[in-house]
């Protein structure tokens, strides 16, 4: 029976409606002790002094630890996956409010609590910038040299730059813009910003450091545990065979525990007391450590009469916040789409990635996507209304095609924008008539598409175990933080070796034995991961065939594999290991044009409708039905992509109409879930999602990801919803009742007070 | 800190001693017994994956008291499968795919078995109202209102 396309439950589902599934939140050690932190209060100062003398001397408390202490086990205490700007814990400078300064050990967490208060720190406060823009020229300085890691060519240039904050630039030019708006019928001009906000994983950070002999163990909720191995070894100047990872489920990630985050405090910490030591960071702790980038994005756009795009610029500035963390990434991976997915000749994009004194900035569910698309979908939207055309037309007219080139000039491929659009309008349904109500409550509906590359070129092994009894495990170190990965994957395996999904056993990461993954990340482990692990079964059967050749069975026997053990061996006994290693091939964007011919492995797409009901009177803002469609070529389980639509859909709209990290003189003023508030069963509306009829050439089975997809178009489509109900424009996000409120009343004419 | 005491309580149906801090919390108090179906997010009793049913009652652990369940009895997610059988609630949710990253499960689940006890047909409404106290930051929100309905069809 067919494996690949079922859609199964989850193969760990019992453990989870029963309590018993494996976090690292859950982990006790013998003789375990817990770290808590002590964080800055300011958001950019030099540090004077630290007093951890009184914390020290609370009975219970085991150590207190500065970041001059960590010195002593990691001489070069700076970490990060673009740059090393990151020093475990502060060092000369704070650069942040809630950066870690110190931390203190004990054996019971309230003391170790009750010591962080008594810890005292003098600051020479220093001008801070928190504007991704003001960034570019202000005096605040955040980081004094830049120090990029190595491992990207294109931050190589910035090694050693002083007195800036752009932490990377990227550009692309195709074509005159400047000609082509010279010409063009019509050049419409917006800029739209969005805001910080973050993950809220429900398992918050955590992370279990346990010293050995010669070598350590982590034990962490991450998404990258390959990674965490070699930063903790690079850091600690130790082979990678000293640093054994174990990654259990993750109680979520949606992209904030990607590369290290508690990792190299724990691993300090450990070796410094020589005992376990457990750091299990506070729902507010998250807040100080990695959210999603607040941006900046200029956007123009050169039209004809008729509605073509001719010509469209991009300048995007991205906040990174206070350390880099993969925020370069986001800006040069994600800043070559903004234009969005249109067909246009002559086009600019100009990406920053700046530092400021906030919060670190990273991956959050599309990887800077989202921003693009709000910027984009509203500028499109404008530019069809001032035209008179429909939206729908608007985009049909303009959407990139299969085989024409998007701005890297890489050619499109299965890339189902179209079917996506038409899938949209069939659903609304887009050519039906629809009642905008006449009263106080007035109702609109509004579409958006956006597009992702992968992130390339990455590498992912997989290990296929199979038994003398013909059973079957697969090691490999994608993390399944509730997307479903070790149930697709089994799939797969089952799929190629004929057995059942439900018996493979799908083993958690422990670097000991798995083997290399880039990352559970931007939505590439379905495709990358996926062909490794493929690729694995494949060999298992080829080898499972070479051992009944030597047994002297005759080729495509139909002998269960436990017969063939035994035939060989003379008693059950014996393995089949097959391995799988897969990189995709990738052409890097030209350094100065930004052209590439293959500058991804697939496309992802992602569409949104959405019909609102605004109340004129209050602004607030109902979401009454919310359309997510998408291509993930062939689902591997239908079920489980369905749910990530429907799941990413509500995060994005949590996003959009309420979720806010607010600053106030570098304070973030609600850092808790009761003042920043997620979607609940109340901010749900019906939902329909749909994956359209498609097909990945180049995936395993046509498969390819979508854990980001349904996050595109949600705050565009809203927005355009907005502006079809009651005709008013919102360019920064959240779309708040007071927001939507001030705008009402400013296009009446009866602006609210404050800003009359 | 502060001086321990013994209490004295049923749990999932056994009786149990133990000594506990006045400072300490319910989730802390059923880690000592092992039980990590009950767990602390946002510590502010928003968010219901800390729920335990004490007295008939569901709490937010994170936010009661482990000294105030001397003499009571309390009841967690561990409680459904004793015998080795899911409930029917459990059941629902694997069924219907309510969860993701199951963090928030044992939760709902807990809540899902008092809401059927209350109201064994209840509206969509009536669901929404009385999960409202859970949070789910994957959003498996549409699959976990299928869920309640199909087990409250079941008889839970
Ligand atoms: S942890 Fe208790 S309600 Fe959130
Ligand atoms: S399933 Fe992840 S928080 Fe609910």
């Amino acid at each position: 029976m067919a494996q690949v396309g079922r859609g199964i439950p989850r193969l760990e589902a019992r453990s989870k409606v029963t309590g018993r599934a494996e976090y690292t939140h859950n982990l006790r050690l013998p003789g375990m002790l817990y770290a808590k932190v002590f964080r800055s209060t300011v958001p950019h100062g030099r540090i004077v002094r630290i007093d951890t003398s009184a914390a020290a001397a609370l009975p219970g408390v085991e150590r207190v630890v500065t970041g001059e202490d960590i010195r002593k086990v990691i001489p070069e205490p700076y970490y990060g996956p673009a740059f090393h700007d990151q020093p475990i814990l502060a060092l000369d400078k704070v650069r942040h409010v809630g950066e870690p300064v110190a931390a203190v050990v004990a054996a019971d967490p309230h003391v170790a609590e009750q010591a962080v208060q008594l810890i005292e720190a003098e600051y020479e406060e220093l001008p801070a910038v928190y504007d991704e823009v003001e960034a570019m020229t202000s005096q605040a300085i955040v980081h004094e040299v830049l120090k990029p890691a190595g491992t990207f060519a294109d931050l190589k240039h910035l090694a050693g730059k002083t007195g800036t904050n752009v932490a990377l630039d990227f550009h692309l030019t195709r074509g005159d813009t400047d000609k082509a708006f010279a010409g063009a019928d019509h050049v419409f001009e917006h800029t739209f910003r969005s805001q910080q906000a973050l993950h809220l994983a429900f398992e918050p950070f955590v992370a279990v450091a346990e010293p050995g002999d010669g070598m350590v163990t982590v034990h962490t909720s991450n998404q990258t545990p390959s990674f965490v191995r070699m930063e903790i070894a690079r850091l600690l100047g130790w082979q990678e065979n000293q640093v054994r990872v174990k990654v259990p489920l993750l109680g979520g990630g949606f992209g904030a525990k990607v590369y290290v985050k508690l990792e190299p405090l724990v691993v300090a910490l450990a070796l410094i007391v020589r005992r376990p030591v457990k750091v299990a960071l506070t729902m507010e702790e998250q807040f100080y450590m990695i959210t999603k980038h607040p941006t900046t994005f200029r956007i123009k756009s050169g039209v004809t009469k008729d509605g073509k795009i001719t010509a469209r610029e991009c300048e995007v500035h991205w906040n990174g916040g206070a350390y880099a963390d993969i925020g370069p990434r986001v800006c040069q991976k994600s800043g070559f789409t903004a234009p969005g997915p249109y067909d246009i000749d002559h086009i600019k994009i100009d990406s920053y990635e700046l530092y400021t004194n906030r919060t670190p900035c990273g991956a959050l569910r599309g990887f800077g996507i989202p921003q693009l698309v709000w910027a984009y979908e509203c500028h499109t939207d404008i530019i069809a209304r001032e035209l008179g055309i429909d939206p729908v037309e608007m985009r049909r007219k303009n959407i990139l095609r299969e085989g024409r080139p998007q701005a890297t000039g890489t050619k499109m491929k299965d890339a189902a924008i179209e079917q996506v659009l038409d899938a949209l309008a069939e659903q609304m349904p887009w050519s039906k008539p629809f009642d905008r109500g006449t009263g106080v409550i007035r109702r609109g509906r509004g579409i958006a598409i956006g597009f992702k590359a992968s992130i390339s070129p990455t590498t992912s092994v997989a290990i296929v175990n199979v038994s003398a009894d013909g059973s079957a495990s697969l090691n490999m170190a994608t993390t399944d933080m509730g997307q479903g990965s070790d149930t697709i994957m089994a799939q797969i395996v089952a799929e190629v070796l004929d057995i059942q999904a439900e018996h493979v056993r799908v083993m958690h990461t422990d670097t000991d034995i798995t083997p290399y993954d880039m990352g559970t990340l931007g939505s590439r482990s379905t495709f990358h991961m996926g062909h490794a692990v493929r690729l694995a079964a494949e060999d298992a059967k080829a080898k499972l065939a070479a051992l009944a050749a030597e047994a002297g069975l005759p080729p495509g026997t139909n002998y269960p594999p436990s017969e063939i053990f035994v035939k060989r061996y003379g008693m059950r006994a014996g393995n089949v290991i097959g391995s799988g290693t897969y990189i995709p091939t990738y052409q890097s964007p030209d350094k100065t044009t930004g052209m590439s011919e293959n500058v991804t492995p697939f496309w992802m797409i992602g569409g949104t409708g959405a019909e609102i009901e605004v109340d004129t009177e209050t602004g607030k803002v109902r979401v009454t039905r919310l359309v997510n469609v998408a291509d993930c070529g062939t689902p591997i389980n239908p079920r489980i992509a369905t749910t990530q639509l429907s799941g990413g859909a509500t995060m994005a709209l949590g996003f959009t109409l309420f979720e806010d990290m607010v600053l106030d003189g570098g304070q973030v003023t609600n850092a808790s879930l009761a003042d920043y508030k997620i979607p609940g069963m109340h901010d749900i509306p019906p939902m329909y999602n749909e994956l359209v009829d498609a097909k990945q050439s180049n995936g395993p089975f046509g498969a390819k990801g979508l854990g980001e997809s349904a996050t595109f178009g949600v705050s565009p489509a809203i927005a355009n919803a907005l502006d079809d109900a009651v005709g008013i424009r919102l360019t920064d996000l959240p779309m708040t009742p007071e927001a939507v409120l001030r705008a009402l009343r400013a296009k009446e004419g009866r602006p609210l007070e404050d800003d009359a | 800190m502060s001086v321990a005491r013994t209490i004295h309580f049923t749990l999932n149906g056994r009786k149990v001693s133990t000594e506990i801090e006045p400072h300490h919390n319910l989730v802390e108090l059923l880690q000592r017994f092992d039980l990590f179906g009950a767990r602390e997010s946002c510590g502010q009793g928003l968010c219901g994956c800390c729920t335990a049913v004490v007295d008939g009652q569901p709490v937010s652990g994170c936010l009661y008291f482990a000294v105030m369940v001397d003499g009571k009895s309390v009841t967690t997610v561990e409680a459904f499968d004793a015998d080795g059988a899911l409930s029917k609630v459990q059941q629902a949710f694997i069924d219907h795919g309510a969860f993701q990253c199951g963090f928030c499960t044992p939760g709902f689940v807990l809540m899902t078995h008092q809401l059927l006890q209350d109201k064994p047909n209840p509206s969509d409404d009536d669901i929404r109202d009385y999960l409202s106290g859970n949070l789910c930051r994957c959003a498996a929100y549409p699959e976990i209102i299928a869920a309640v309905k199909a087990a409250a069809r079941a008889g839970r």
